[in-house]
């Protein structure tokens, strides 16, 4: 379809979820700039493509968790060595609780499989239904629900040790926990 | 890390895993407690400026945008 106004407000409206998914991602601001740069240009490029009445939300993400993928192959390392360069970017410093707690769930969600981490963000943060969340990582609704799954018992075992008796915030506890990896 | 994986394979499960309700909320919350952080942030002045110059597919300068030749009524 065409570049209506209407469509153009659409995807003007759907840039925030699409940067909060690209650092979701990648962890890095600056990339998820870029990233959701390329998805713009992409998609206004690929707009006949688009069907109207579909999710465009899901298209767009579509297109930017695809670019991030064959991006990822490359920049693998690069990706790790982002760790905690997400917290730059806030506009508010959290408080130095917050930001220990912060950078500790920020920490374990990299540490997840890419499957996982992106199953997770998509239905966990972005609201997505599995059955959208499938169609946007190409799998099936069975799938993404074993990879939410699984994302949430590692995040739950690297942040609160399986059980957790105790997970209020009692970083004490975390801190020994977490702090032998070093 | 063994014992995680144990733990990973039991809560192949559909619904809570081995998950206490309290710990699936506090994922979800720090999850979305992060992401809305950046969405709340908007959209930066590159991206709407980037969408508003581009008003045709393939950068087609073309006036005021409702000129397409194509079935446009009913549009607005």
């Amino acid at each position: 379809m065409p570049l209506t106004d209407s469509l153009r407000n659409d995807i003007l409206a759907a840039v925030p979820s699409l940067r909060a998914f690209a650092i979701s991602l990648s962890g890095n601001a600056d990339r998820a700039d870029d990233l959701v740069q390329e998805t713009l240009l992409r998609a206004l490029a690929n707009i006949d493509s688009f069907q109207p009445g579909s999710n465009l939300p899901a298209w767009l993400f579509t297109i930017l968790r695809n670019l991030f993928r064959s991006d990822y192959r490359k920049r693998r390392r690069e990706v790790e060595d982002a760790e905690g360069n997400y917290a730059k970017t806030l506009k508010t410093q959290p408080s130095q609780n917050a930001h220990l707690e912060f950078e500790e769930f920020r920490g374990a969600l990299d540490k997840l499989p890419q499957d996982q981490r992106e199953a997770l963000i998509l239905v966990g943060a972005s609201g997505f239904s599995y059955e959208d969340a499938a169609s946007i990582c190409g799998c099936a609704v069975g799938t993404i629900k074993s990879r939410v799954n699984r994302a949430r018992s590692k995040l739950a075992a690297l942040l609160y040790v399986d059980g957790a008796e105790d997970f209020g915030p009692d970083e004490t506890v975390r801190a020994v926990i977490g702090g032998s990896g070093g | 890390m063994k014992d995680l994986k144990s733990q990973a394979s039991k809560s192949t499960t559909p619904g809570k895993g081995g998950l206490t309700p309290e710990i699936q909320s506090r994922i979800g919350h720090q999850l979305r407690a992060m992401y809305d952080d950046v969405v709340r942030q908007g959209v930066p002045d590159r991206f709407a400026e980037l969408i508003k110059k581009l008003d045709t597919p393939g950068g087609t300068p073309q006036d005021q945008g409702n000129g397409g030749p194509n079935d446009n009524n009913g549009r607005d």
